[in-house]
């Protein structure tokens, strides 16, 4: 599950074609905007492979940092199917990183470095996942609403220009589209239970509202760069649509479900047939993907104890007369 | 059906402590395909949990559900080999590779068993442990030939393992009966053949044994004595479902 990379709007557009080979551009240009994908050992210009990496390498960092606050349920989860159903979940968001990480050394930066960036904080991942899951009704919104944004997203990346992202994310959306379903399942059973589950997951959605609206980042600066970005295929859809896609396919099933979403000036515009609401905290939203999140150290210290503690296991693997090879992703 | 019952639920148990103890590195194992590989171990795990679970239940035990999670830690009938902190990488892929053998040895002898319930579940069951015991001995393999600090560290964890691990072959009170209906060939001999099994793989990864006079089975989990180690598991495990039990959740 992923939400969008977070793409800084003040680079500069020009720096990202200057020294480009023209021909090359064009040619490479062309082939995008024919539908073709851009593989491995194709021509491309630094700029992409260094969005590319970027984007990749988050979206793997996500599935990973995810894994933490789900998976601290799995040894609390109410009875077995639950538990069975929750280890799955979480042990394929793991998977998603693994092949993630594939997708993204096939651009030259291996899993070593990406992760070495994750836990020294220098590389980004879905800002929700520095929230804490405070109860069992918690994890259940986070399989249901945040897996749904995360599809949304990665269905308009999957038909992006990267062969090998593409190919990741098809699979990976096969199998988030069970989550959607395993997460709706135990919302629906929450909040048509007893009084003391119905609010507990009316509390976990209230907690949740925030983040979720945070979870496509802030409206897209229209600037150059984007377009640049959007030209290339490498971002699919800007913020704000993915964010009214979530709104149009979600709210009415969570209203139908009889939650209340704590935005009292939440409702469809008839005339726009968009959705109004209240404008995201962008200021926290910022504050939070620079550190001052409530778990940002938190899952940042659980990752970087599990690098120490396996490192030993990954000295004992090294051989000396094996090769690096470029995963096919 | 007492015998029956004591070796249903000493399997049960053994199968949804172990599972839990798996499913704790989901997210923090040393590289992301054993986060995978312990997590698919575990989701098996805690489902031949819960098939054994289901025969209790059509022999007159609670309904799955509430036995495993309502229970308290004195009623567990789990060796305390499996409810032992996973610790660190190396004393789990040792208690992996110790468990797995003796459940696969298990498994294999019940799928003869004479009581047909469990001998149907066990020739399901063994076929998937034929991989849990690949990957453990893969490993072992790995870490016991690695470099010095691996090795080191797997033989220390191996010492520190063999009495609890001895520990799975405590004898219950209906051990003759069982053996006399030849419903299950009794902890001694699953126990000789174990070691005969491991002995040779142990050899292979250049680790040892300890020596014979050193050996003291830890006992006492097969009839309710844990560590502090399971109460700290069940309260974990029971906290969501004993907030409102015998609901669907």
């Amino acid at each position: 599950m992923y939400g969008n990379a977070y793409i800084d709007p003040n680079e500069k557009a020009n720096a990202m074609i200057a020294g480009e080979d023209p021909i090359k551009l064009a040619e490479f240009e062309a082939r995008i905007a024919r539908g073709e994908k851009i593989e491995p050992k194709d021509w491309m210009p630094k700029e992409y492979r260094k969005q590319l990496i970027r984007m990749i390498e988050q979206h793997g960092h996500s599935e990973i940092i995810g894994a933490l606050p789900e998976g601290t349920w799995i040894t609390r989860a109410p009875g077995f199917k639950r538990k069975l159903a929750l280890m799955a979940k979480v042990q394929d968001e793991v998977g998603h990183a693994q092949l993630l990480y594939s997708a993204a050394e096939t651009l030259g930066k291996s899993r070593e470095d990406m992760i070495n960036d994750l836990i020294t904080g220098k590389s980004k991942y879905s800002n929700v996942f520095n929230y804490p899951a405070y109860t069992w009704a918690d994890a259940c919104i986070i399989a249901w609403l945040i897996d749904a944004g995360a599809i949304i997203n990665q269905v308009a990346n999957a038909k992006g220009s990267y062969g090998p992202y593409c190919r990741a994310l098809d699979r990976i959306c096969t199998e988030e589209s069970f989550h959607l379903k395993y997460g709706h399942d135990n919302v629906v059973t929450l909040a048509t239970g007893t009084p003391t589950q119905r609010k507990m997951v009316q509390e976990a959605l209230t907690r949740w509202w925030p983040p979720i609206m945070h979870f496509f980042g802030p409206s897209d600066k229209i600037s150059s760069h984007t377009e640049i970005l959007m030209r290339w295929k490498v971002k699919m859809a800007s913020n704000d649509d993915m964010r009214q896609q979530f709104l149009n396919m979600y709210v009415p099933k969570i209203w139908d479900l009889g939650l209340v979403i704590p935005d009292a000036n939440l409702k469809k515009n008839e005339e726009t047939g968009k959705w109004d609401y209240t404008e995201p905290d962008w200021d926290e939203f910022k504050r939070v993907i620079n550190g001052g999140g409530p778990c940002n150290a938190e899952r940042l210290a659980v990752r970087r104890m599990a690098e120490e503690k396996g490192r030993w296991v990954r000295a004992a693997l090294l051989r000396k007369d094996e090769k690096y090879v470029t995963p096919l992703a | 059906m007492e015998h029956i019952k004591e070796l249903l639920y000493k399997m049960a148990d053994d199968l949804l402590v172990i599972g839990h103890r798996n499913s704790e590195w989901t997210g923090l194992g040393p590289i992301l395909e054993e986060d995978i590989a312990f997590s698919s171990m575990a989701q098996d795990k805690i489902g031949h949990s819960q098939a054994l679970f289901q025969i209790l239940h059509q022999l007159g035990e609670p309904e799955p559900d509430t036995n495993a999670f309502m229970r308290e830690a004195k009623q567990f009938h789990n060796a305390q080999f499996l409810e032992l902190q996973n610790d660190d990488y190396d004393f789990s892929t040792i208690r992996h590779f110790l468990f797995d053998h003796a459940d696969q040895l298990r498994f294999d002898n019940l799928a003869n068993s004479s009581y047909e319930p469990l001998a149907k579940v066990a020739r399901k069951i063994k076929g998937e442990l034929k991989y849990h015991v690949f990957h453990a001995d893969i490993w072992l393999n790995k870490l016991g030939n690695g470099n010095e600090e691996s090795h080191a560290r797997m033989q220390t964890a191996l010492n520190n393992a063999w009495n609890y691990a001895l520990g799975m072959f405590e004898k219950g009170d209906y051990e003759e009966q069982l053996i006399a209906d030849t419903i299950f060939e009794g902890e001694q001999s699953l126990q000789n053949r174990w070691l005969a099994v491991i002995t040779p793989i142990i050899e292979k990864a250049n680790l040892k044994i300890p020596a014979e006079k050193d050996w003291e089975p830890v006992l006492g989990g097969r009839k309710g004595y844990h560590t502090e180690n399971l109460d700290q598991l069940v309260n974990e495990m029971s906290e969501v479902f004993r907030i409102e039990p015998g609901v669907e959740w």
